[in-house]
Formats: C-alpha cells, sequence, structure tokens
C-alpha cells in the first residue's frame, strides 16, 4: 500500500544511507562554513577559531553591496526575459506533432550540454569585431563597419540567457504539455482573440508554473561565475567571481564565508518574498 | 430564418478522411444530435461548425451568410467541450462572464448577467467559489452557463455527458431538453449514444464508419424506418436476416418466405437485401404453430433484465431476438420449442 | 495563433540557440588558429591534437572519471531517496526532499564554498576523490528529480494488482517498480553526468589546483594560452549528446521523460 506510515525504525533504513551522506557531506560542510564566517583571519591567508563579527562587518563596503545589488539585478533581468521567451517557446513546442516535438527536445538537450565556459567563448567569438554577427551583417549589406559588442552588459545579459533558456524550457515543459488543448479553443469559442486567448488563458492558467520558473531561473543565474568573466567588464562581476577572488587570491576565507552566507540569506528571502507573491494572487480568487 | 448549411464538406487531416461529403440543413431553434460510433466524424463536423478547423472543402453558411472562414472567435456561438474546459485560474462567476468581459460589456451587465445565468442552471450563489471546489455535475452546468452567456446563435455541445454517471447523465439529458425549450436557441449535441440522441434530439443525424451522414430524420422516423443496415445496427437493437427478394411482397430467407408490407424501390427479383426487424415487434409463441410470417425454432437463452424479457430463438441457425414485457412473457424456457411471428409491417426492406 | 508570427518566433529562437554552436564547430574546423569571417580553409588538426596530447588527454580522462563516478553515486543517493518518499508518508518527508534538492538550488559559489571548507579542515582538499563527492551531493538533485517524477507516473493500481497476485514489498520493487522507474534512473544519470562534465567552480574550488578537469583547462586556456581544441572538446560533447538523446528520442519516450502526461499522438 502506497503512502501508509512505515512499521517501526527498521522500515526508516532505506532512507538512512541518504540521510547520512548528505548529513555527513552537505550539512556538515555547510555548517563548517557558517563557523568560519565568525573565524578570525590572520594576515598571511590562514584563519584560527574564533567568535567575531568582524567579517560580517566587513561586508558594509560599496564594493560588496554594488557587487551584490548588480548580481541581483542582472539575476532578475535575465531570468524575466528568459522565462518570456521560453514559455511561448515551451508552448509552442507541447502542441506540435510527437515527432516534431522529440527533434526539437532532442536539439535543445544538444544545446544544454554547452558548458558554460564554450558559449562564454562562442559568444565572445559571435559578438567579436573580427568574426561574428557584424560581420555576417556587414557581408550582407546591412552594417558598414563591424563592430564589437562584447565585453559588455548586453553581452552578459546574452550569455547568460543563453546558458539558462534550456533550463527553463525543461521546467515549463512538465505543466505545459499537461494543458488542456480544450482550454485556448474555449477561450476562442466564447469571444476571445488568439492573441487575447495567449495571455488571459494561456499564460493565465499557468501563472504557478511561470512563478516556479521564474525563481528556479533566477537562482541558478545568480550563482553564475564564468559569464562575467568572459562576457563582462570588471563592473559586470557577479558576487560569485567576489567570493572567489576572496577565498582563493586573497586567501580569505572568513571574509569569503560570510559573503557567501550573507549572499544565501539575501537569495533566499528574495525566493521566499517571488513564491509569496506569485502564490498570492491564487488565494485572492479563493 | 435558414438556419445553418453545410455544403459538399470534406474533411481531412493529412491522409485520414475524418468527414465525406456532408449535406446538411439544420432547421434554426431545433435540437440536433450528431449520432455515430467513434471516429465516424461527427466531433469533427461539430468543430469545423464552430471554427477550429477548416474544412478541406465545402462552405458553411449561416442564415445564408458564408462562415467558412470566419475565425472561432468572432462567430458568437457558445460550446461546451467534453472535458469542460472550465479555466482553472478564474472563479465560478468569472469563467461564466468570461465573453463578456471580451466583448467588453460593462461590470453591472455582466454581475446581473452572471446571476441569471447561474440562476438559469441552478447554481444560485455560486459565483465566487473556485472551479476546484465543484463536483462533477456542477462543473457540468458551469460550463454550459457560460457557453450560454451571450444567447449565442448556436449551442454546441461534444460528448457533454460522458464523463457523467449513469443517473445523472439521465437527469442532465432531460435538463439540458427543457433548457433548451426555453431558450429555443439551436442546438447541436454531438454523442455516441443513441439513446441520448433519442432523448433529447428533434432532428437525429447519423453518421456512419465510412464517415458519411447515413441518415437525417426524427428520431421516431430513424426508429421506424432506418435507410441501410448500418442505421438499423446501430439505433435500437434489431434482428437482420439477409434474403432475397422474391417478387413485389415477398422475400426468402433461408428455406422461407417472408412477406413484407413495402419493397424499396430499385430491388428486383433475385436481389441480396436484408431485413430488420425489431425485437418488440416479435412476438414468441410456445411450440411449433402454423401461423403466417413465422420462422420456427429452439429457444436458446432468455434475458430477464426485470422491465422487459428477452428470448433468443435459435431457428436453423438463423438468430431471432424477440421482447416483451413481463406481462406479455411468453411459457417457454431454454431448450424448448418456438414459433416467432414477424409482422409484414414490421418487416423493413434495406438493400443490402 | 497567428500561423506566420509563430513561424518567426521560431526561426529566430531558432537562430539563436544555433549560432553559438556553428561559431564553435567553425572554430573547431578552421585551418588557423584565429577565427576571421568569412573562414579560411578547413582542417582536423584541433582534433588530432585533442586525441593527442597529453595535455588534453588527462583532463578528459579527470573529467570523465569524475563524471562517471559522482553520477553513480548521486544516483545511489536519490533512487532510495525517491523511493522512500513515495513509498511511505513520513511527517519528515518535506524536509528531506528539501535537503535532497538544497545543494543544487542554492548559488553553486556558496556549495563550493561549504566544500572547500570541508575538505580543507579534513585534510583531504585537492584530492581527487573530494571532488568526486562533491560533485555527487552537488548533483544529487538531478537524478532526485527525475527519479521522482517517474514515481509520480507510476499508476498506483499496478501496484497493488502486484500486491494482490502475492509479490512483497521486495519482488514488487524488484519486478514492478524498478523496470518503470530505470529509463528515470537513466535520464537523471544522464543529465548528472553531462553537467559534471561541464562544472566549472566546484571541481575548482575543491581541488582546481591539482586535479585538471576539462572545465578548467578550457578555461585556463581561454585566459592564458588560447587554442581551438577546446571547441574541438564541445562540438565531441555536444555530437554525444546528440547521438545519446538521440537514441532515446528514437526507440524511448523522450516526451514522458521529460514530464509530458499527454499520451496523445498528434
Amino acid at each position: 500500500m502506497i503512502g501508509e506510515r512505515p512499521k517501526g525504525i527498521r522500515s526508516h533504513l532505506p532512507v538512512a544511507y541518504p540521510a547520512l551522506m548528505l548529513g555527513i557531506f552537505f550539512i556538515i560542510p555547510f555548517g563548517i562554513m557558517v563557523a568560519i564566517s565568525f573565524f578570525h583571519r590572520q594576515p598571511g591567508g590562514f584563519y584560527i577559531p574564533g567568535f567575531e563579527f568582524t567579517n560580517y562587518k566587513n561586508l558594509y563596503t560599496a564594493l560588496f553591496g554594488r557587487t551584490l545589488s548588480f548580481s541581483l539585478f542582472v539575476a532578475g533581468l535575465s531570468a524575466a526575459v528568459c522565462v518570456s521567451l521560453a514559455f511561448p517557446f515551451t508552448y509552442f513546442i507541447t502542441r506540435m506533432r510527437r515527432r516534431t516535438q522529440v527533434i526539437w527536445l532532442v536539439f535543445l538537450m544538444s544545446v544544454l550540454s554547452l558548458s558554460e565556459v564554450i558559449i562564454g567563448f562562442a559568444w565572445s567569438l559571435l559578438l567579436s569585431r573580427t568574426a561574428g554577427i557584424s560581420n555576417l551583417m556587414v557581408w550582407l549589406g546591412l552594417m558598414e563597419q563591424p563592430k564589437a559588442w562584447y565585453p559588455g552588459f548586453a553581452a552578459l545579459l546574452f550569455g547568460i540567457c543563453y546558458l539558462a533558456f534550456p533550463y527553463t524550457v525543461l521546467v515549463l515543459y512538465p505543466p505545459l504539455s499537461r494543458l488542456d488543448p480544450a482550454l485556448p479553443e474555449a477561450s476562442q469559442t466564447l469571444g476571445a482573440s488568439p492573441l487575447r486567448t495567449f495571455f488571459g488563458v494561456i499564460v493565465g492558467s499557468m501563472r504557478n508554473a511561470i512563478v516556479a520558473a521564474f525563481v528556479m531561473v533566477f537562482v541558478f543565474t545568480l550563482g553564475v561565475y564564468l559569464l562575467p568573466q568572459i562576457l563582462g567588464r570588471p563592473q559586470h562581476w557577479t558576487l560569485s567571481v567576489l567570493i572567489t577572488d576572496q577565498a582563493i587570491y586573497q586567501t580569505n576565507m572568513p571574509m569569503a564565508a560570510s559573503m557567501a552566507i550573507f549572499f544565501m540569506f539575501v537569495s533566499l528571502l528574495l525566493v521566499a518574498l517571488t513564491m509569496v507573491i506569485g502564490k498570492g494572487k491564487k488565494i485572492k480568487t479563493q | 430564418m435558414a438556419g445553418l448549411t453545410l455544403e459538399d464538406i470534406h474533411k481531412n487531416f493529412g491522409s485520414v478522411v475524418a468527414a465525406r461529403e456532408v449535406n446538411l440543413k439544420l432547421p434554426h431553434g431545433r435540437f440536433v444530435c450528431f449520432l455515430g460510433p467513434s471516429g465516424c466524424g461527427k466531433t469533427t463536423l461539430l468543430r469545423l461548425i464552430a471554427g477550429l478547423e477548416s474544412p478541406t472543402q465545402g462552405h458553411i453558411l449561416l442564415d445564408g451568410e458564408h462562415i467558412t472562414w470566419t475565425p472561432a472567435h468572432k462567430r458568437n456561438f457558445g460550446m461546451v467541450f467534453q472535458s469542460l474546459a472550465l479555466f482553472p485560474h478564474l472563479s465560478v462567476g468569472e469563467n461564466v462572464t468570461y465573453s463578456l468581459r471580451v466583448r467588453h460589456v460593462k461590470k453591472s451587465t455582466q454581475q446581473k448577467r452572471a446571476a441569471e445565468l447561474l440562476d438559469l442552471v441552478q447554481l444560485s450563489g455560486f459565483e465566487d467559489r473556485h472551479i476546484s471546489q465543484l463536483s462533477g455535475g456542477q462543473r457540468q452546468r458551469v460550463a454550459i452557463a457560460r457557453a450560454l452567456a451571450i444567447d449565442p446563435l448556436l449551442f454546441l455541445l461534444d460528448e457533454p455527458l460522458s464523463a457523467l454517471d449513469a443517473k445523472l447523465r439521465e437527469s442532465m439529458q432531460l435538463e439540458l431538453r427543457l433548457l433548451q425549450q426555453r431558450l429555443g436557441v439551436t442546438t447541436i449535441l454531438v454523442t455516441h449514444d443513441q439513446r441520448e440522441a433519442m432523448t433529447m434530439a428533434d432532428m437525429v443525424v447519423v453518421m456512419g464508419p465510412d464517415n458519411r451522414v447515413r441518415q437525417v430524420g426524427t428520431p421516431l422516423d430513424i426508429y421506424r424506418q432506418p435507410s441501410d443496415t448500418f442505421v438499423a445496427d446501430f439505433i435500437g437493437s434489431s434482428n437482420l436476416l439477409q434474403g432475397s427478394c422474391m417478387g413485389a411482397r415477398e422475400i426468402k430467407i433461408g428455406d422461407q418466405h417472408l412477406e413484407v408490407a413495402e419493397m424499396p424501390a430499385g430491388v428486383s427479383d433475385g436481389t441480396s437485401v436484408t431485413v430488420s426487424v425489431r425485437p418488440e415487434d416479435i412476438s414468441v409463441l410456445p411450440g411449433a404453430e402454423k401461423r403466417d410470417n413465422c420462422l420456427h425454432g429452439t429457444v436458446s437463452f432468455i434475458r430477464d433484465v426485470g422491465s422487459n424479457v428477452e428470448i433468443y430463438l435459435n431457428c436453423k441457425g438463423l438468430q431471432i431476438i424477440s421482447q416483451s414485457t413481463p406481462k406479455g412473457r411468453p411459457d417457454v424456457k431454454p431448450g424448448d420449442e418456438g414459433t416467432a411471428i414477424l409482422p409484414p409491417a414490421s418487416c423493413i426492406v434495406l438493400k443490402s | 495563433m497567428n500561423k506566420t508570427l509563430r513561424i518567426i518566433f521560431l526561426s529566430l529562437i531558432l537562430f539563436l540557440l544555433c549560432g553559438p554552436l556553428i561559431v564553435v564547430s567553425g572554430v573547431s574546423l578552421n585551418a588557423k588558429k584565429r577565427l576571421f569571417f568569412p573562414p579560411e580553409g578547413i582542417s582536423l588538426r584541433w582534433y588530432e591534437e585533442l586525441l593527442t596530447e597529453s595535455s588534453w588527454l588527462i583532463p578528459v580522462q579527470n573529467s570523465l572519471t569524475i563524471a562517471f563516478t559522482s553520477s553513480f553515486i548521486a544516483l545511489s543517493i536519490a533512487l532510495p531517496l525517491a523511493y522512500f518518499l513515495w513509498r511511505y508518508r513520513v511527517f519528515y518527508a518535506r524536509a528531506l526532499f528539501t535537503l535532497g534538492i538544497s545543494p543544487f538550488i542554492l548559488p553553486p559559489v556558496i556549495t563550493a564554498l561549504g566544500f572547500l571548507s570541508f575538505w580543507v579542515t579534513i585534510g583531504f582538499y585537492g584530492k581527487m576523490f573530494a571532488t568526486m563527492i562533491s560533485h555527487a551531493i552537488f548533483f544529487v538533485t538531478l537524478p532526485l528529480v527525475t527519479i521522482s517524477l517517474g514515481f509520480e507516473s507510476i499508476d498506483h493500481e499496478i501496484v497493488e494488482a502486484a500486491e494482490t497476485m502475492g509479490a512483497d514489498s521486495r519482488t514488487v520493487f524488484k519486478t514492478v517498480v524498478f523496470p518503470l522507474i530505470r529509463p528515470y534512473m537513466i535520464s537523471g544519470f544522464a543529465f548528472a553526468f553531462v553537467l559534471s562534465l561541464n562544472e566549472y567552480i566546484v571541481a575548482y574550488m575543491v581541488s582546481g589546483f591539482t586535479v585538471e578537469t576539462l572545465p578548467i583547462k578550457i578555461f585556463n586556456s581561454l585566459r592564458y594560452g588560447y587554442t581551438p581544441v577546446m571547441a574541438s572538446v564541445a562540438v565531441v560533447f555536444v555530437l554525444l549528446a546528440v547521438i545519446i538523446f538521440g537514441l532515446i528520442g528514437r526507440f524511448g519516450d523522450l516526451p514522458k521523460l521529460l514530464g509530458a502526461m499527454n499520451p496523445e499522438n498528434k
């Protein structure tokens, strides 16, 4: 019988190994990192156990504040752009004939297999002055001179959206494929134009899925490390870059740890906020 | 008012033919049923009328005007889908007034209309309920109310009752019929259940497995005078006997002769025909009686469902089913000899 | 929906998605080191170098080993967890599932830093073993999600039917549940494998200076000594993905694996 309560301590056994592994290799590392954020940093790169708030106080720098806001901004923007493009895209895919669908899905999986560094490299080429899209435009006569569009904010945005796009599609695919095709048809027979049907009924009934996708992409893009360095200028470097810099190059582990913990809290807060706002609308109609 | 006309409609999906040479003139203000087995094209026809598909060939006219290429959202019809397709993110009231909102009707008018419609389907006060809180029957009514919100020119239903349990289905059939009579809206309902069609329709369009229209008529006309063996078999149950024509009023079945009241045109001596006789028109007498138009045989099976009795008679390899009321039940049991009497007036001759 | 609008939209997305693929293929086949448009000369030398130079073969070997073992370990953690949460109802189900997906939903730098702190403290910093375990935990989420999806798609009545025919829990798992879950296990493994091959920051933080994985080598190559061999690597990966997922698509039910519950064949 599925869904029953396990009888006795022994029946909890199957879950002991996973729980143990996650406990030892995730919770403990996390705990250690939290502890280190309170440790005292010695000049020269080592740290001794202690308890002080120095590392957290040191977060109040312009650099940290600016980098944090930029990271949040670029993640939010990419998530918005990504979901806006991926939603209609995935919807169209789910309405296709099965064979065509599979071809598109295999194509997306192969795009997924590109690593972040390769994507950064590819876009740096595509947006370069010597072998990129602008060269193609010149060749076609649409532009006079080739231009370098990287490094820059737009290049970074492009790269991040490209990276996150297949994941967004995969997240939206299950709910969209379960959408009753009669729903948009009903909307049309009731007099709504196809455009109105799309925004009113399709987007409307998929609200929760869209919010979930947004949150997922937001958190995903919050963690980009390589793309900002390849496609962006130093002012575009995200918090992940800063934290790694502190940990490895400045060998200031406590500082890096405090940044990471703070970062985590902020992202969790934003996630919670987005979910509340997203679900909030649902509560109202009930 | 001329009503809806379908002219020479063909619909293919790639190499699959869904509807073939359909020509129909549907009267205004009537309850029409598209009836047929799965895959016969009845739902396709409905969707063509709704504008959700376009015909491969042919025209659709409403009151003389061509609407073949009018998009679905401009046709002002109301449709109830098989899955009901209620919008899960909107309340009952918002679902019902959707078509009004899309047409920018004033909020106060919307509210009034919503109350009216919910009252019509006996769901008064349900405006603020959520779809997930409703039972199957209640959702059904919301779908109906929603489709009727704008006083549509046509009311279309695609197997709307197939998801309901038997008792609910029967009561809904009656309700839909009464609703249609009250509103006077031209209604087209698609179903595979011939009992449903018989209960509700003014006019039945029977479609066959060849995706053509086989017969159009009132339920009783179709029942009593089926145009071919498919219709005879699909509507109600029927005994279908193969034989050949033997003159103006006689059919030879096996080595027996049967007198019939009428012979269809174009049937000459020797032509193979099928004779259709309804079980309730056949009476069975115990023993081997000598009567006009009778077949002798042995009782092989008796099915007594309480409200009626079916007697299966094996007449030299031919199976005859007779139906009678409990009171009129002949005194036979399986294994007994019996005589089946087939009145000439009840023997319908169909071209094979 | 307006048909032409849809076609334009899809074509645009297709064009943008293909862009990097085309460029990377172009670089990998370019005769010269620097790519110019229009391209000049085709050559397979970069692929040759990939297969012969040890400076590339070692990272490839490292990455493959780490990817394989970590995906396997991740699967071993995810399977009993997903099974348990599906089979039984326990009050700590939510918490356990959240724990299972946490490593992945946090920004990777945080998880990476956590691992770094851990391995430094324990003393295994710099060992390949550390990278394997770290990747395994980091990617547990993927098989966990895919396998849970698989469990979701199992009709409870199938299990009940088996039980009425005399199968105990163990037999039910072996004969009914496992075969139904197997494709989801494979797809979870495949996802973890591919992601592990391409993962940079955890591998870098945990043992980046001693164990050089492919992404680390490529990023270094990009910064310090650019060579088109990295493009050949990318092309090989993409071709591999196309083959593997193409096979799944051809012989399996790819839409169902990815969560579609609509068995309609349009």
